[in-house]
């Protein structure tokens, strides 16, 4: 891959002149990936994975970063936080491979930890890898993290799978109906990347404009009582970008969330805790301008 | 708190009541509806259902009633039989060229520049042999085996066996995902304490922890495979020694399996009582392995790591081992004074001195465990010639020369027996003990999860010996 990569630069400098439109083609930035491994001194975007558990969050971690983390074919593999970086056009970037959860309910550790992570260590991005083949049932977890964060990229991996299966899967219709990027993958194969790597770029850079899909409750009283609520939530804290998520939240009495209200924790977004390290954190917060 | 703060909550307490009880089933109602309808909208499904379904068809072969055991099993037999006979001519290329070539290389250069004989033990009888010994032997049939288990895992078999053994484990009052952290166990038990980590409830997550140490870990396959091959290999014509040492290794690998569901089932019964929880586990379907890429990851992950630990553990091991050796008090080594207060005791469990000495050597690593047996064999014995001298770890090139000295040494295929099997039933390495420690917090378990195998050891390992001799007539 590191090959291929070099490979292609040198063709870059070369040719200059007839690969024009290729420099105007966002996938072009693609020969610039840089792996850095766990290098990670500094970095201007923290990138979240998450995903169902088996549908190859680890081996997108392994083919951005270069890193060898241990893949397996079996859900719940991931059981803690691993981290690494890359370096892709002008961008150095912190990747996060979260554990593999179907929820963010957070009924248990894991949709905790991937949880917490998307919400108070706001990720510049979060990519959410889908298994092409069970397309429904990793839909809810992507509803689910859309209603907390708009800068969101969905990675439709294993698409190979789905081929295998005779399924077709239209990542254009995909994207249209959800509102974020979705870009084809099967990374067990390296393909794809490319065009991943460029969509997150966008999205750190604010370039896509993103209209998350909302899940429709068609429920007048709720609808009523969730307005009332996002009010009084953007009045106490007016930097919170998801007021709606939090407004369910508390209608559903999610012990996390009424604490994070309590101590003001929602407003501050500096958050700390032994499992999501407090500098790298509040560097994230900072730099967003989420924060204070 | 803030005001504001409070205002919310209380807002959020009443519209509560306003929008109904099952307010929350609603909701999740509507995200599945609309996931639904949006896939939907973006797959196409094939006109008709294609007729053959592989990943169905092996499905139902290795998670049959009647299928998903015996295959089970033969899989394993067939990956040891692989590791043992293959293991066998790199582990004996290695040994010749570290042991028989460098070692005198590296005596001569000591003596060459006048080493002390002290510094010069020390140094390269102790820590140099002592790491030359387990890499020779450990690193050819890791190399092996962690490949072949890393492809079964990367294939998606590991989950099936998790199915298959899913109700056993119910029915010892344990989680269905333990089966995945007990093979993970097979790797290291480090490893397979951190991965209970999958299992939600503490109570299933404490009893995976406690009995992890059941599943037979790396450090403690190459003395399982040596004493397989020179005590039960051995008693069958050659050609069937490498089957049926796989075979008894296998028994030994599947008595702990059962172990842990004894245990399970005992722990959950008594200290650990409460409910079984549920889970769905997904089958993921069936994945053609990347086989370079597997290579790479479990020579990376699994054997170079595994193998950097047992190195950095049979370093000073072997530094200790040659003091202890050639420390005299009133004219006996500190060795030998140690075998002989604990010969009496090891004995009555059809083991003996030497072992249990070895074993208190190895609570660090259990890989060392088999040259400081035979070391401390030697020097109990007299030597009579064999090795490099007091305190020297060593390894003889042939299984039947080292049958030889052990026999010398009092051994009989009883103390090979029961060596298995206290190789399998003894407390965690320390590695293994502090990470449970780090997992629960807990000094309690953790004291529970290093005591109860020992003392379980002791007691099986007395009654096979007191049956096994009433039997014997010995």
């Amino acid at each position: 891959m590191d090959q291929k990569i070099n490979n292609k630069q040198q063709k870059g400098s070369k040719v200059a002149g007839v690969s024009a439109d290729c420099a105007s083609c966002p996938v072009h930035h693609a020969a610039n990936l840089k792996k850095l491994g766990v290098d990670m001194e500094s970095w201007d975007f923290v990138v979240a994975l998450a995903g169902n558990p088996n549908t190859g969050k680890s081996t997108v971690f392994n083919a951005l970063t270069g890193l060898k983390q241990h893949t397996g074919n079996w859900p719940g593999k991931t059981v803690t936080r691993a981290e690494g970086g890359f370096e892709y056009g002008d961008n150095r970037y912190k990747l996060v491979d979260l554990p593999g959860t179907y929820s963010l309910l957070a009924t248990s550790l894991d949709e905790e930890i991937a949880r917490d992570f998307i919400l108070f260590a706001q990720p510049d991005v979060t990519i959410v890898v889908v298994d092409a083949s069970r397309l429904e049932r990793n839909l809810n977890l992507v509803l689910q993290v859309l209603e907390i964060t708009n800068r969101v990229v969905i990675c439709l991996n294993l698409m190979d799978e789905a081929d295998r299966h005779q399924m077709k899967v239209d990542p254009r219709r995909l994207a249209r109906d959800l509102g974020v990027p979705v870009v084809p993958t099967v990374a067990r194969y390296d393909e794809g990347l490319e065009e991943l790597l460029a969509a997150i770029h966008e999205v750190a850079n604010g370039e896509t404009l993103a209209k998350p899909y909302q899940v429709k409750y068609d429920n007048p009283k709720l609808d009523r009582a969730v307005s009332q609520l996002v009010t009084q939530i953007e009045d106490a804290f007016p930097q919170v970008p998801n007021a709606r998520w939090v407004a369910l939240r508390l209608l559903d009495g999610d012990e996390r969330i009424i604490k994070a209200v309590v101590d003001g924790e929602l407003g501050e977004l500096t958050y700390t805790r032994d499992d999501l390290e407090g500098a790298s954190v509040s560097h994230v917060s900072n730099k967003s301008g989420f924060a204070q | 708190m803030n005001s504001n703060y409070e205002k919310i909550l209380k807002s959020a307490r009443d519209l509560r009541w306003d929008i109904g009880v099952d307010f929350h089933e609603k909701t999740m109602e509507a995200l599945y509806t609309d996931a639904t309808r949006i896939a939907d909208r973006a797959v196409t499904y094939p006109k008709e259902k294609p007729r053959f379904d592989l990943d169905r068809t092996i499905d139902k072969l290795v998670t049959s009633r009647v299928w998903g055991f015996p295959l089970m099993i033969l899989m394993l037999t067939f990956i040891f039989w692989l590791t043992i006979t293959g293991a066998n001519y790199p582990s004996g290329l290695l040994f010749s060229l570290l042991i028989d070539k460098v070692h005198p290389l590296l005596k001569a250069g000591a003596a060459s520049i006048g080493m002390p004989w002290w510094l010069d033990g020390v140094l390269i009888d102790g820590a140099y042999l002592a790491t030359a010994w387990v890499v020779s032997v450990m690193l050819p049939p890791m190399a092996i085996f962690f490949p072949l288990f890393t492809l079964l895992e990367d294939f998606g078999y590991l989950p099936r066996v998790a199915f298959n053994l899913d109700h056993i484990f119910r029915k010892a009052g344990a989680h269905g995902k333990q089966a995945l952290s007990m093979t993970m166990g097979f790797g290291c038990n480090a490893a397979g304490v951190i991965s209970t980590r999958i299992i939600d409830s503490p109570r299933e997550r404490l009893i995976a922890i406690i009995t992890n140490n059941f599943s037979l870990c790396n450090g403690r396959w190459p003395t399982q495979i040596l004493i397989a091959t020179i005590f039960i290999g051995t008693m069958v014509p050659a050609y069937l020694g490498g089957l049926i040492s796989a075979i008894s290794v296998v028994a030994i690998a599947l008595l702990g399996v059962l172990l842990t569901f004894v245990v399970s089932w005992a722990l959950s019964r008594t200290i650990l009582k409460g409910e079984v929880s549920t889970f769905t586990l997904e089958l993921p379907p069936y994945r053609p392995p990347r086989i370079l890429q597997t290579l790479y990851t479990s020579m990376i992950d699994r054997t170079l790591v595994v193998l950097w630990r047992a190195i950095i553990f049979a370093l000073p091991a072997g530094v200790v081992l040659w003091i202890s050796a050639n420390l005299m008090i009133s004219g006996v080594s500190l060795a030998e004074h140690l075998v002989n207060i604990l010969n009496p005791f090891g004995l009555l469990l059809g083991l003996n001195g030497v072992i249990l000495v070895a074993y208190i050597v190895a609570i660090p690593a259990n890989e060392i465990v088999i040259p400081t047996i035979m070391m401390l064999t030697v020097l109990v014995t007299g030597g009579n010639g064999i090795g490099e001298g007091s305190g020297v770890m060593f390894e003889l090139e042939s299984g039947l020369a080292t049958l030889n000295i052990l026999t010398q040494g009092g051994w009989t295929l009883l103390t090979g027996v029961n060596l298995m099997l206290f190789s399998l039933i003894h407390n965690p390495c320390s590695t293994t003990i502090y990470t449970i420690y780090k997992e629960t917090g807990s000094a309690k378990w953790t004291t529970i999860a290093s005591l109860l195998p020992v003392v379980m050891g002791f007691v099986i390992t007395f009654f096979t010996a007191q049956i096994w001799r009433l039997i014997a007539g010995w």
